[in-house]
C-alpha cells in the first residue's frame, strides 16, 4: 500500500503577528512549524505503516526550498520518502492554484492508494486545499476524519461532526482530512533523523510535473487578499476545578505567581 | 559550523520532548515522590535518547558527540534529573562496554542498555576511593573458570534498580592503578546487595546506593576487556562522561538564565521593574556571557570528539568551566529572585540544588584542572 501526505510549512501563528498599517502578515523571525493538522495526518498514515511493514508513506509540499527543513522533520518521524513542489511560477498561490499544482504532483507521483491531509493550515484557515485536490484528481474525499481503519481496499472513517460522527466506508484510492482529534503525532527520533538527512528529497518544478507557468501561482489565483487585521482580542477567564480549599489553595498560588499578593 | 542539519533536528526532538513530557507537573511529582515515570523512559527510549552515539549496529542511533550534547542540554534545560537517565546508557554505562566489550558482551548487555529494555551501573567510587580511583581495595581473585569479587562501591548512581554493573576490582594488589580490571556483574548474583538510598541534596526521582560485594562469582567471559586494563578503561569512559556534565551544566544554567531573565522583567521594587536597576541587569549580563562562553567550550569539545581530535583537554576544560559558572549562574539566578528564590514554588530553588553536584561528580574541578595542567606541563 502507497501513503501520500500532503504537508504544509506554516509560520507559528502563537508567534505571528499582522503589521498594523500594511495590513499583512509579519513573517520575519517567527519560526516556521509543520501544520498541526498535517502532523495528525502523517501520524495516521506512520500508524497504518506501524501495523504493515508494507506500507510506505511519502510525504508531498509545496513551498519554497527551505520546506525541505519540515520535510526532514516529516522522515524524521518516519515518512520513507519527501517531494517539495518548487518554482518561482508556484508563488503567490491560492487554495485554487495551490490544489491544482498539488494534483498534478501527486499524478506524477501515481499509484496512490491514500492521501491524507491536515484538515486546514493555521495560517489561512480554509480547509479547501484538501476536498479540491481531490476533485481534481477526481476521487472521493473525507474531511474531519477522526478514525481510521484500513480493510482491504476499503477504509473506514468517522467523520467528526458537532454532536458526534459520521461512520463511512470509502473505496481507495481516496483522500481524507485529519483532524487534531485524530491521534497524538509522534515525536521523531534520533534513529530515524540519522536516516533521514542522508535521503535524497525529490525537488519538482511546473515543467517536471507538466504545468505552465500560466497554470501555477498567482496568475491562476482567481482570489486576492483584499486586507489582513487583528480582530479586538477578548479577555480570557481562567476555570479552576476541584474542591473549594484546592480552588482557593490554586487561586493564591496564581496570585502569589503574579505578585498581586 | 559546529552543528549540521541532523543536530538541529535532534535539539528540536529534545526542545519538543521536554516541553511535552516534562511538564512542571510530572516534574513536582518526580520530586515529591523521588520515583522517574517509567513511561517517560520508555518514550525516552523510543525516540533514541538512550544509545544517541552508539552505532546502529548495535543498536544505537548512530549519531555522534555533538548530537549527544545537544540532547543533554535541552533535556538538562527542563530537568536535570531526566538529563541523568539519559547520560547513563550513553556514556559511564554504555561506554565501558563500547571501549572494551567483546562481540558477545556488545550484543548481551549493551544492546538491551542502548534500547532502553535494562539499566547498567557505573561502580568505580568507593568509600575511600573518590578522586584517587587507583586506590581501591575491591578485590577480585581468580578462582577456576571465576573471579570472586569482595569490597563496597559507593555512591552509584541508578545501583537500586539496575540490572548489571561494570565494576573496577583489584586484581594485582601491588600494581596499583595498573592491577585493575573491570567486570560486567549481574545485580541479581549472589552475594550483591545495595545499600540504602543515599538522601541527596538535588537530582530527586534517580536513586544512588552504595554496592557491596560478597563473595560474588563472575564468570571469565564477563571480565570487561584485558587483565589489569581497567584502569585505562574507567578513565577513557570518564572522558566522555566530562562533556556529558559540561552538557548538563549548560542546559541547567540556560534554564537558570531563562528564569532570572522572566522574574527580573515581571517583579516590580520601588515603582519600576527591578529588569530595569543596574544591578541586576549587569548580573544577568555576566551570566549570559560566562553561558555563551561555556555552550562554546562544549561543543568544541564535543567536535573534536567527532573529528578524531585528541579532546582530553577540551573535555576537562568544558566540565571545569561549565559546570562551575553554572553554579555561579543559579547562585545569581536565586540571588535575583529574592527571598522568592528561596521557596520550592520557584524553579531556580531546585536548579540551585541540582547543580551543586556537577563540579563534584565525574572528576571534581580540582581534578579537572590537574588533567588540564598535566597536559600543558607535560
Amino acid at each position: 500500500m502507497k501513503i501520500l501526505v500532503c504537508v504544509k510549512q506554516v509560520p507559528d501563528t502563537n508567534e505571528v503577528k499582522i503589521d498594523p498599517v500594511k495590513g499583512t502578515l509579519i513573517r520575519e523571525g517567527v519560526p516556521s512549524i509543520l501544520n498541526p493538522d498535517d502532523a495528525n495526518a502523517l501520524e495516521a498514515a506512520l500508524a497504518i505503516k506501524d501495523n504493515d511493514p508494507n506500507v510506505k508513506v511519502s510525504v508531498l509540499t509545496m513551498g519554497p526550498p527551505q520546506a525541505c527543513e519540515m520535510l526532514r522533520e516529516c522522515l524524521s518521524m518516519g515518512a520513507d520518502d519527501a517531494y517539495l513542489l518548487s518554482d518561482r511560477a508556484f508563488g503567490g498561490a491560492d487554495t485554487w492554484s495551490t490544489s491544482n499544482t498539488l494534483a498534478a504532483g501527486i499524478r506524477k507521483i501515481g499509484d496512490l492508494d491514500i492521501i491524507f491531509a491536515g484538515r486546514q493550515a493555521i495560517d489561512g484557515d480554509t480547509a479547501q486545499v484538501g476536498p479540491q485536490t481531490a476533485q481534481r484528481l477526481d476521487i472521493p474525499v473525507v474531511t474531519y476524519v477522526q478514525h481510521v481503519q484500513v480493510i482491504g481496499n476499503k477504509v473506514v472513517v468517522q467523520r467528526q461532526m458537532e454532536d458526534g460522527y459520521e461512520l463511512i466506508e470509502v473505496q481507495t484510492p481516496c483522500l481524507l482530512t485529519a483532524v487534531k482529534e485524530l491521534n497524538e503525532p509522534r515525536f521523531m527520533s534520533i534513529y530515524d533523523i540519522v536516516d533521514a538527512c542522508s535521503k535524497e528529497i525529490t525537488i519538482w518544478g511546473h515543467e517536471d510535473i507538466k504545468l505552465s507557468p500560466e497554470n501555477c501561482g498567482l496568475k491562476a489565483s482567481p482570489t486576492q487578499v483584499f486586507r489582513s487585521f487583528t480582530p479586538p482580542t477578548k479577555g480570557k477567564g481562567e476555570m479552576l476545578n476541584g474542591t473549594a480549599a484546592e480552588m482557593s489553595k490554586s487561586l493564591i498560588s496564581k496570585l502569589k505567581g503574579l505578585h498581586v499578593i | 559550523m559546529i552543528f549540521n542539519e541532523q543536530h538541529e533536528l535532534i535539539r528540536k526532538l529534545a526542545s519538543d520532548f521536554a516541553k511535552k513530557e516534562l511538564t512542571s507537573e510530572v516534574l513536582d511529582k518526580i520530586e515529591e515522590t523521588d520515583v522517574f515515570p517509567e513511561e517517560i523512559l520508555s518514550k525516552m527510549g523510543k525516540a533514541g535518547f538512550f544509545g544517541i552515539k552508539i552505532p546502529k549496529e548495535l543498536g544505537g542511533a548512530g549519531s555522534d558527540h555533538r548530537g549527544y550534547v545537544v540532547v543533554m542540554e535541552e533535556i538538562a534545560r527542563a530537568s536535570a534529573v531526566a538529563s541523568l537517565y539519559v547520560s547513563s546508557p550513553n556514556s559511564l554505562s554504555g561506554g565501558p562496554l563500547l571501549l572494551s566489550g567483546t562481540e558477545q558482551q556488545l550484543e548481551k548487555y549493551l544492546r538491551p542498555v542502548v534500547t532502553g529494555k535494562k539499566i547498567l551501573a557505573f561502580g568505580l567510587t568507593e568509600p575511600g576511593a573518590g578522586s584517587d580511583a587507583s586506590g581501591m581495595t575491591t578485590t577480585a581473585v581468580e578462582d577456576g573458570d571465576s573471579y570472586v569479587l569482595n569490597g563496597r562501591k559507593t555512591f552509584i548512581t541508578m545501583a537500586p534498580f539496575s540490572d548489571y554493573a561494570v565494576i573496577y576490582a583489584k586484581t594485582d594488589m601491588s600494581r596499583g592503578a595498573k592491577g585493575i580490571t573491570a567486570f560486567i556483574v549481574d545485580m541479581k548474583s549472589e552475594g550483591v546487595s545495595c545499600g540504602k538510598p543515599e538522601h541527596k541534596m538535588g537530582l530527586i526521582g534517580c536513586a544512588t546506593s552504595d554496592i557491596i560485594l560478597e563473595n560474588v562469582r563472575v564468570p571469565k567471559e564477563d571480565m570487561l576487556g584485558e587483565l589489569n586494563q581497567g584502569f585505562t578503561n574507567a578513565m577513557k569512559t570518564l572522558d566522555v562522561g566530562r562533556i556529558g556534565v559540561a552538557a548538563q551544566s549548560i542546559g541547567v544554567a540556560q534554564a537558570a538564565l531563562d528564569e532570572a531573565i522572566q522574574y527580573a522583567k515581571d517583579r516590580k521594587q520601588f515603582g519600576r521593574r527591578i529588569a530595569d536597576f543596574q544591578g541586576i541587569s549587569f548580573m544577568i549580563a555576566e551570566m549570559a556571557t560566562k553561558l555563551q562562553a561555556a555552550k562554546h567550550l562544549v561543543y568544541d569539545a564535543a567536535y573534536k570528539k567527532d573529528t578524531n581530535q585528541n579532546a582530553t583537554t577540551a573535555a576537562s576544560m568544558a566540565k571545569f568551566y561549565a559546570s562551575e559558572v553554572c553554579n555561579e549562574i543559579c547562585a545569581k539566578a536565586v540571588q535575583i529572585h529574592g527571598g522568592y528564590g528561596y521557596m520550592k514554588e520557584y524553579r531556580v530553588e531546585r536548579l540551585y540544588r541540582d547543580c551543586r553536584v556537577f563540579t563534584i561528580y565525574e572528576g571534581t574541578s580540582q581534578v579537572q584542572q590537574l588533567v588540564i595542567a598535566g597536559q600543558l606541563l607535560k
